[in-house]
């Protein structure tokens, strides 16, 4: 079990508090993530990814464990603390704009 | 009882605004989707409860909403906008070769006689159409392939295709105008394209006078008993077609700027036409802190300025393209939305205005709703 916090918009779209809890097949990672958040939540659909080449939306940031995890690539596996459910797998709107 | 629902989208969100046909006491209903750019709403004209509106923002992208219930609760339906095919380039603004890709949904435009049936124009310009209420949209690839696609560049606010005009005696006959390239002709359904731009001149931006392509067309407006009438802000000049976009006439006037963003006609008077003058396209707000609509009651070239409570002094806000709608009620109700938050109504066909709402976000779209 994956936990993941989503950021405000998300969580008025998908109708869901700050933190979700969501079942990955195979390695967790980034795209394994993403993928069971989308098919608990399709709604979510093409708001973390751009729905056709599937890549991060440019102001969207992965962090987990203090890190910024955005840039990994995307089939990387997750720190053991996000495996195991010890720490959240945060998706962040970028700050900027106003 | 009769009444009317005004489909208001902002920056920062939309509202439901709803009134008995008296359209004195409003009904406000919102922020729906708070915090996410609104750029357009629109009912279906056979089944009102039927909403369509496009949401979206810089950091999570497109999504297209659809409410059964005239407003009160949504659903997101498909956001997947994929261009046919290779998408190839447009101009850029400093004319170099561009790729083309998906922004934004600017403008939704229901079919005439299937609920089922949306159109919409995104940024960068295409045309798509959804036939399962939203939820699949194919891209009508004959706009950006008749030829000119290539050398279409963006406007200031983008290379958006953001007018959608259907014609009630045939489903096949599509209107249709992007900024800046102009104006856009189909009669087979959206398969085939032609530009339609005939007698629009632009020396301002591109300098043949002639060009079949490269106009900042911001709105094309037409009345439902006479569909070969068309009317038009362009970035400069007020202009109007007599025989379905075939070609075009300057019809600005005595307008003490033609340059505008919005236009509309009267429900009921063909030959009536309302506009928002705007100073400049370095001053996008009215002439002399004045907000003023003008009306033609003749088709053009005559108008006379509606000021009766509208703000006449410190003004200083836009009204945007699709920032203005009329209803069908008898005595024709016309609305507008400002980039500063209000949202106006006139019940009498502009005679009076009073505001709706006084302190929304920027308005970026407002549609109405007749409901019997």
């Amino acid at each position: 079990m994956i936990r993941v916090v989503l950021p405000v918009h998300l969580r008025d779209l998908a109708h869901v508090d700050r933190e979700v809890q969501v079942d990955v097949v195979g390695e967790p990672t980034q795209r394994s993530v993403i993928d069971a958040l989308e098919a608990n939540y399709p709604m979510l659909k093409g708001t973390i990814r751009d729905p056709i080449t599937q890549r991060r939306r440019a102001f969207v940031r992965f962090f987990a464990c203090e890190e910024d995890l955005s840039h990994d690539p995307p089939d990387a596996p997750l720190p053991e603390a996000v495996v195991t459910g010890a720490e959240p797998f945060f998706v962040v709107g970028a700050m900027a704009g106003g | 009882m009769a009444g009317v629902r005004v489909l208001v989208g902002t920056r920062k969100g939309a509202f439901v605004l709803s009134s008995d046909a008296k359209r004195e006491n409003w009904d406000v209903a919102g922020p729906h989707f708070a915090g996410w750019e609104m750029y357009h709403l629109k009912g279906s004209p056979v089944e009102p409860e039927r909403i369509y509106a496009s949401q979206s923002n810089g950091w999570f992208g497109q999504l297209i909403q659809r409410s059964d219930d005239g407003g009160a609760t949504w659903q997101p339906v498909g956001n997947q906008f994929q261009y046919e095919g290779v998408p190839g380039t447009h101009q850029w603004y400093d004319g170099t070769p561009h790729p083309w890709e998906f922004a934004r949904v600017w403008h939704l435009e229901p079919s005439l006689t299937d609920p089922d049936t949306v159109y919409a124009g995104v940024e960068d310009a295409a045309l798509f159409r959804s036939t399962d209420g939203g939820h699949s949209w194919q891209e009508l690839a004959g706009l950006r392939g008749h030829g000119s696609g290539s050398s279409w560049q963006p406007g200031a606010g983008g290379m958006c295709l953001h007018t959608i005009v259907l014609d009630p005696r045939d489903p096949g006959r599509i209107v249709i105008a992007i900024s800046a390239a102009g104006v856009f002709r189909s009669d087979d359904g959206g398969e085939t394209w032609r530009p339609a731009n005939r007698g629009l001149r632009s020396g301002e931006s591109i300098p043949d006078e002639d060009a079949e392509v490269g106009h900042c067309v911001h709105h094309v407006a037409r009345h439902a008993a006479r569909p070969d009438v068309l009317y038009m802000q362009k970035h400069w000049d007020v202009m109007r077609s007599d025989d379905g976009a075939e070609s075009w006439v300057e019809v600005s006037g005595n307008l003490p700027t033609d340059f505008g963003f919005a236009i509309d006609v009267h429900a009921h008077e063909p030959d009536t036409v309302y506009v928002v003058p705007i100073k400049s396209d370095s001053e996008h707000f009215p002439l002399d802190g004045q907000l003023r609509v003008y009306r033609s009651r003749v088709g053009g070239n005559e108008w006379e300025p509606l000021t009766k409570g509208l703000p006449q002094a410190n003004c200083y806000v836009n009204v945007l393209r699709d920032a203005m709608a009329v209803d069908s009620l008898d005595d024709c109700g016309v609305y507008f939305g400002t980039t500063g938050g209000q949202v106006y109504a006139s019940a009498d066909s502009g005679d009076s205005w009073a505001p709706i709402v006084r302190d929304l976000p920027a308005v970026l779209s407002v549609e109405v709703q007749t409901l019997p």
